[in-house]
């Protein structure tokens, strides 16, 4: 079972079109054994498609799905060491939450005892013993929950799918939950893959994340790789929030790049990406943490000016909007490292202010 | 007039729109089902109308629940009845539920159109498509002629027949009532299964069960309250049938409907009549109320698990 070389799932080439609707379009990937995975996008983007595709509940129009080294092309659902945990958690109303634990386990060769050890362990993992005999109308949503998971457990699957598994419930419980099943993950080595439209949800459930858009996956990596390195404006606009300027690139210096850039009036230095050549056209864009802002000019590399259109004080931190010379705006987040009145606040609304930047920082875009 | 005005501002509009159903219920069903109860325990005489109390007779006379008991034809008549209802009811069971459950399996365009379809036969009278099906089944209709080619292509020369005799007989009764009631547990069938989430298929099949399996673990448990919902529609009016079982059926062996009729017409025995009437009642509501008691008790039950 362990240690077979190669990836755990690989996805080949896999489209799925419902009539003349291209649902899922060439998508490639790999995940590792014992991997937790995020499929993440917003309504339409393929990725429940793709999930049911896993499940066995749709078949892929073109490409292949590997599972543990074994082609799942014909393989019907009943025939997939693949569990699911759907999102309305699916469990079934005339059978009390052990039942609904156990239903999967008729159809392997156990004894009673070793049945009811099973589905006594389920219990135990998802801390539901004391509810065995309840119906599922009669548990709350966290406990149904948790009773969709362990159903899906109880016959040790090679891979379980959830489908937005955490977008029922309210957002104390999510927390909580999140955390939950993070740790019953390991505990029981399964490999995960989650769909979510959450972003949040996927950054720290996953170990690496699939950013799907119409169909196609954008961009695959950890959470930190696709917030600090998007690889293009649709994950840098989806994951976080981000202000775009237009720029060109003026002068190619080893890693730097000099970018000039209308909207703030001159050029800037940035971290040069691969594919840069001098006077190609490019997108600068800049996570609002990362830009500096100050009434007093800083000793810094990247500095311009702007005026402050708007702020919302959070508390720990504020943001602010600011505009710039050529009427662009660009939104700057100032963490409230000290404490202070109003009066002793960064900048106030309409004040002049400095803002800089990092070379390092900015996101060049070529797509 | 303002205490009046007060109590019914308070509570009176609320006790009026629950009490209408009731009233409803004592003015046309319990006050002459207490006229039947009452006629069946009078004495037949040659007045009119053909029964009374006391005088030369006694003031309660239950001959007619003793009749009952001990003649034959009562008894078999029930019998008869019970079979016939009981098997069209199995029967639109068996052709209902692959119907309905195929209603909530195609597209909303096709559903709409077929349940158009299910409904359809109700536009033509009752009587005309009774009528229709005796001249389907009379021994020269094509129909018959059909169904006896077919008997003597399969079977050995000796056994070779004119015509299939399908007339007047409880098999007729049974079609033609199958055909008739067939609508009314579909409908509930179908509301039933329609309320489903197809989604617990899925989970089923996920668990590693084909799709029988799927059906006899999640489908058809589920499906229990529309099944008692449809087989009561259909069971009851068909138990009780007149119509049906005078135009098409045998009349050596009538069905209970049939033997009310006749006991209130022809043989003007108003009082056995309508002892025949209130068995019949009692045959089809007592069994009907233990069901919801039950079902009331087991709902409780569930609720009060702590």
């Amino acid at each position: 079972m362990t240690g077979e070389p190669g990836p755990f799932i690989r996805i080949e080439g896999v489209s799925k079109r419902f009539g003349t609707f291209e649902a899922v379009k060439d998508v490639n990937l790999t995940i590792d054994k014992g991997e937790i995975f995020a499929l993440l996008g917003g309504s339409g983007c393929g990725k429940t498609t793709l999930l049911r595709m896993l499940a066995g509940f749709e078949e892929p129009s073109a490409g292949r799905i590997f599972i543990d080294g074994q082609d799942m092309a014909g393989t019907p659902p009943w025939d997939r060491a693949v569990h699911m945990m759907f999102q309305s958690y699916a469990l079934f109303p005339h059978m009390s939450v052990e039942r609904n634990i156990a239903y999967g386990l008729k159809h392997e060769r156990l004894t009673t005892a070793q049945r009811r050890d099973r589905v006594r362990e389920m219990l135990d993992l998802v801390q539901l013993t004391q509810f065995a005999e309840r119906k599922p109308h009669q548990i709350s949503g966290g406990q149904r929950q948790r009773v969709a998971l362990a159903r899906a457990l109880a016959r040790q699957p090679k891979l379980l799918l959830l489908d937005e598994p955490l977008a029922a419930l309210d957002k104390k419980l999510r927390e909580h939950t999140q955390f939950e099943l993070m740790s019953i993950q390991q505990r029981t080595g399964v490999t995960f893959i989650v769909v979510t439209h959450d972003q949040e949800e996927a950054m720290t459930l996953a170990d690496r994340i699939a950013v799907m858009d119409r169909g196609t996956v954008r961009q695959v990596g950890s959470a930190g790789e696709i917030y600090e390195y998007p690889n293009s404006r649709f994950v840098a606009g989806f994951i976080g929030t981000v202000s775009t300027f237009p720029g060109r690139v003026v002068r190619l210096t080893g890693d730097l790049a000099e970018i000039d850039i209308p909207a703030m009036n001159g050029t800037f230095a940035a971290r040069a990406v691969p594919g840069l050549t001098e006077g190609r056209n490019v997108t600068v864009a800049l996570r609002p943490e990362k830009v500096q802002i100050s009434k007093i000019c800083p000793d810094a590399v990247n500095v311009f000016e702007g005026q402050v259109k708007d702020l919302a004080y959070f508390g720990k931190d504020s943001l602010y909007r600011v505009t710039l010379p050529a009427g662009d705006l660009i939104l700057a987040h100032a963490v409230n490292a000290r404490r202070g009145s109003d009066s002793d606040r960064t900048a106030d609304w309409d004040d002049k202010v400095w803002l800089s930047f990092e070379p390092a920082s900015a996101i060049l875009l070529t797509d | 007039m303002s205490v009046v005005a007060q109590w019914f501002n308070r509570r009176g509009w609320r006790d009026l729109i629950i009490g209408l159903p009731y009233l409803w219920l004592v003015a046309f069903f319990l006050l002459p089902f207490l006229i039947v109860i009452a006629m069946s325990v009078a004495t037949r005489t040659p007045t009119a109308p053909p029964f009374g109390y006391g005088g030369d007779n006694p003031a309660i006379n239950l001959e007619g629940y003793r009749r009952l008991l001990s003649d034959t034809l009562y008894l078999r008549a029930f019998v008869t009845s019970l079979m016939n209802a009981g098997t069209a009811t199995l029967l639109c069971l068996l052709l209902g539920y692959p119907m309905a459950l195929g209603l909530t399996r195609v597209s909303k365009g096709w559903r709409n159109i077929l349940l158009m379809l299910v409904i359809l036969p109700f536009w033509t009278s009752f009587l005309l498509r009774v009528y229709a099906w005796m001249g389907l089944m009379g021994r020269n209709s094509w129909f018959n002629q059909l169904l006896t080619d077919g008997w003597n292509w399969l079977v050995p020369t000796a056994w070779a027949v004119n015509s299939v005799p399908m007339m007047h007989t409880n098999f007729a009764v049974v079609l033609v009532m199958v055909y008739t009631y067939l609508p009314f547990m579909i409908l509930p069938l179908y509301a039933n299964l329609e309320r489903l989430d197809p989604q617990l298929d899925e989970a089923a099949m996920d668990l590693g069960s084909r799709p029988s399996r799927v059906f006899l673990d999640v489908t058809l448990p589920q499906s229990i309250p529309g099944i008692i919902a449809g087989g009561l529609l259909v069971f009851i009016p068909a138990a009780g049938e007149l119509v049906i079982p005078t135009l098409v059926g045998n009349s050596a062996s009538p069905m209970i409907g049939r033997v009310i009729s006749d006991e209130f017409a022809q043989a003007r025995d108003w009082p056995m009549a309508s002892a025949v009437a209130v068995a019949l009642l009692m045959l089809m509501v007592l069994p009907t109320m233990a069901y919801s008691h039950y079902q009331s008790k087991a709902e409780h039950r569930e609720d009060d698990t702590p």
